[in-house]
């Protein structure tokens, strides 16, 4: 049919390639916008950020908002939870890495890398279990501090965080992330 | 259809014959419904019949319940509620729809092993066996999204835990995830494009059987003996068969009319027994439930999923082979998948020129382990994922791959069969005596 000998190539040659490049071209272009139909809609990226006020929240006491769809939760720490969490040999845990979105990757564990604010008040972070992903309880497992609080514990393996949600027994792998978040003004935190 | 010789539609009426010509459908539906058969099928070859049934069910239910049904986070549970309170006999579709999904999985499972065991896999039924393995997949994928439907807790948590499998695959993994999920985390997004799909599956199902249907009717059924049936002549091959209708139909009628006393006992008196008592708590992506479990079905794959921890050597070879890329979760997704993967490629790993395990003695033996292995996965997939249960999985899982990976390949080379009869005639003759109004054979 074509001709094997005229390495010029014809103008039926020309043609067929022609049409198969238009003909994948428009099917890509067809096909394109009814696979990105299914990234994250504006209103679902519109929520990537947001204020939570903190004002309400006293010391001692917790709040777990939703962001992306997870669990985020805020702690304003008593003084003896950052004192047990500052007690800590950091090259001693189960993960030694700060896992803070603000901080670069190689931070390491200590309590001061894991807070929010210089004086360490403020604990922010994901209510997701490194494991399998399950929400953990608060004031709860070994490394609560007795009669105070703080720690969490996640039921469904049985996976301890301390007071500064680092883990510390059980099968999670990492610490619990801290995300991206900052104080916009006095009680205002910012997340994402 | 089939090469094997036998009567074909001929149009009679003047009606007929001017149909015939313009569109032959009377003469496909005859050669489909009047294909020659082996007679000597025993009762594993019925589930045929009882997954169309499920199929057909589940469509049927599902359209009717698709009519009171609402996809969205804050009113899918309550119309399933509604579904089950105040709809003229609502309960009784869902009942029959939750129930229908176990049943028609039952079926699956029995109809899989069946062509295991007598080799139904083996050439030239190779495209029946693949179309099967793809009609299994798209199963599993409707049923998963069926159950995130109801939007209660395991709803919510299992579809977070599947979906997350995805987010393992290096690199690209998270993209693939929240354009799966439509979103960061498991929404409204997710649970309308899952209820898109659900609906959507069940007909390529639909074509697939079609197709599935076409091949084994192309090469003929398999048989219990293996031997295929004679197409020498249309005598010889009316020796070895006899035609669907109305021998079979009325076979497997019977057959589904027992499970359906089964089935209906179980939707009528313990209809949330093979259920998750926590997917009657909406779903709340702020709490988990304790113990997140899958449905029954997906037991056996979900074992093989945990089963790969990252202080197995497998893990650790496959991670330190490739710089890292394959973890442990990622490596559990890989055996996951690969588990049925295997399965499918059983045609060709199977060296063995006999095809039924009845004349297999050793083959048999590795065959009934493979059964008490599945049930024992299904069992370890319910139970937590610690020890003595992450042992038992991994031993568990490790001869799921080796029965499809090292015995079928060896046993074909170092296994003695035994003799097989020359005839299915011979083989029905010899369990049923020589029927009185056959002609006597040389």
């Amino acid at each position: 049919m074509s001709n094997a000998e005229d390495h010029e190539g014809t103008r039926r040659d020309f043609l067929y390639y022609a049409a198969a490049g238009a003909g994948v071209v428009t099917t890509g272009a067809a096909v394109w916008p009814l696979v990105n139909q299914m990234n994250p809609s504006a209103d679902v990226r519109a929520l990537s950020t947001i204020r939570v006020d903190v004002s309400g929240v006293s010391e001692g006491s917790q709040l777990t908002v939703k962001w992306l769809g997870k669990p985020v939760f805020i702690r304003r720490r008593l003084p003896a939870e950052i004192e047990d969490a500052q007690s800590v040999d950091v090259s001693a845990l189960a993960d030694p890495i700060a896992r803070n979105a603000n901080l670069d990757g190689a931070a390491d564990a200590t309590d001061a890398n894991r807070s929010l604010d210089a004086d360490g008040q403020w604990l922010v972070m994901m209510g997701v279990c490194t494991h399998l992903g399950c929400v953990p309880l608060g004031n709860a497992g070994d490394f609560t501090v007795e009669g105070v609080g703080g720690g969490w514990f996640c039921p469904c393996h049985g996976s301890h965080y301390d007071t500064a949600g680092r883990i510390r027994k059980g099968p999670a792998p990492e610490n619990l992330p801290v995300p991206p978040a900052e104080f916009v003004d006095e009680t205002t935190i910012l997340l994402g | 259809m089939a090469g094997i010789p036998h009567d074909h539609y001929e149009p009679t009426t003047g009606a007929e014959k001017w149909l015939h010509k313009r569109l032959p459908i009377v003469g496909l539906l005859y050669d489909t419904i009047m294909i020659p058969t082996p007679k000597n099928l025993n009762w594993m070859w019925i589930w045929g019949i009882i997954l169309t049934f499920c199929l057909a069910l589940q469509i049927v239910t599902g359209i009717v319940l698709v009519m009171h049904y609402t996809p969205h986070v804050d009113l899918a549970f309550a119309s399933v509620e509604h579904i089950m309170r105040n709809v003229n006999g609502g309960y009784m579709l869902r009942y029959l729809h939750a129930n229908g999904a176990s049943l028609f999985f039952i079926a699956v499972y029995a109809h899989i092993f069946r062509g295991l065991y007598y080799g139904s896999y083996k050439a030239p039924r190779e495209i029946t066996w693949i179309i099967g393995m793809l009609i299994f997949l798209a199963m599993m994928g409707t049923a998963f999204m069926g159950y995130v439907l109801p939007w209660g807790q395991m709803s919510f948590w299992g579809a977070t835990v599947i979906t997350g499998l995805f987010g393992a695959i290096p690199l690209i993994g998270e993209p693939i995830q929240t354009w799966l999920l439509g979103g960061p985390a498991v929404d409204n997004a997710t649970l309308n494009r899952f209820f898109s799909l659900h609906y959507l599956l069940p007909f390529v199902i639909a074509a697939l059987v079609a197709v599935h249907i076409w091949a084994f009717h192309t090469t003929g059924n398999n048989n219990p003996t293996g031997v295929e049936v004679r197409r020498t002549s249309k005598a010889d091959a009316e020796k070895d068969t006899v035609p669907f209708w109305p021998y079979f139909v009325i076979k497997d009628l019977f057959a589904l009319a027992v499970i359906l006393a089964v089935f209906f006992a179980i939707v009528g008196f313990m209809p949330n027994y093979l259920g998750h008592p926590d997917n009657y708590i909406e779903a709340n992506p702020l709490s988990t439930p304790a113990h997140i479990v899958p449905e029954w079905y997906f037991l056996p794959f979900y074992a093989i999923l945990r089963a790969f921890t990252a202080d197995v050597w497998a893990v650790q070879f496959a991670s330190f082979i490739t710089g890292g890329i394959v973890d442990a979760k990622f490596f559990g997704v890989l055996a996951m998948f690969g588990a049925i993967a295997v399965m499918a490629l059983a045609p060709w790993l199977d060296t063995s020129t006999v095809r039924s395990g009845r004349y297999r003695p050793t083959f048999k033996w590795c065959f009934w382990v493979l059964v008490v292995d599945f049930f024992a996965l299904m069992w370890l997939g319910a139970m937590p994922a610690e020890e003595p249960y992450a042992s038992f999985s991994l031993i568990a899982s490790a001869y799921w791959f080796a029965y499809f990976l090292v015995i079928l390949p060896l046993l074909g080379v170092i296994e003695k069969p035994l003799p097989r009869p020359a005839t299915i005639e011979e083989d029905f003759e010899a369990h049923y005596g020589k029927s009185s109004n056959t002609t006597p054979a040389e």
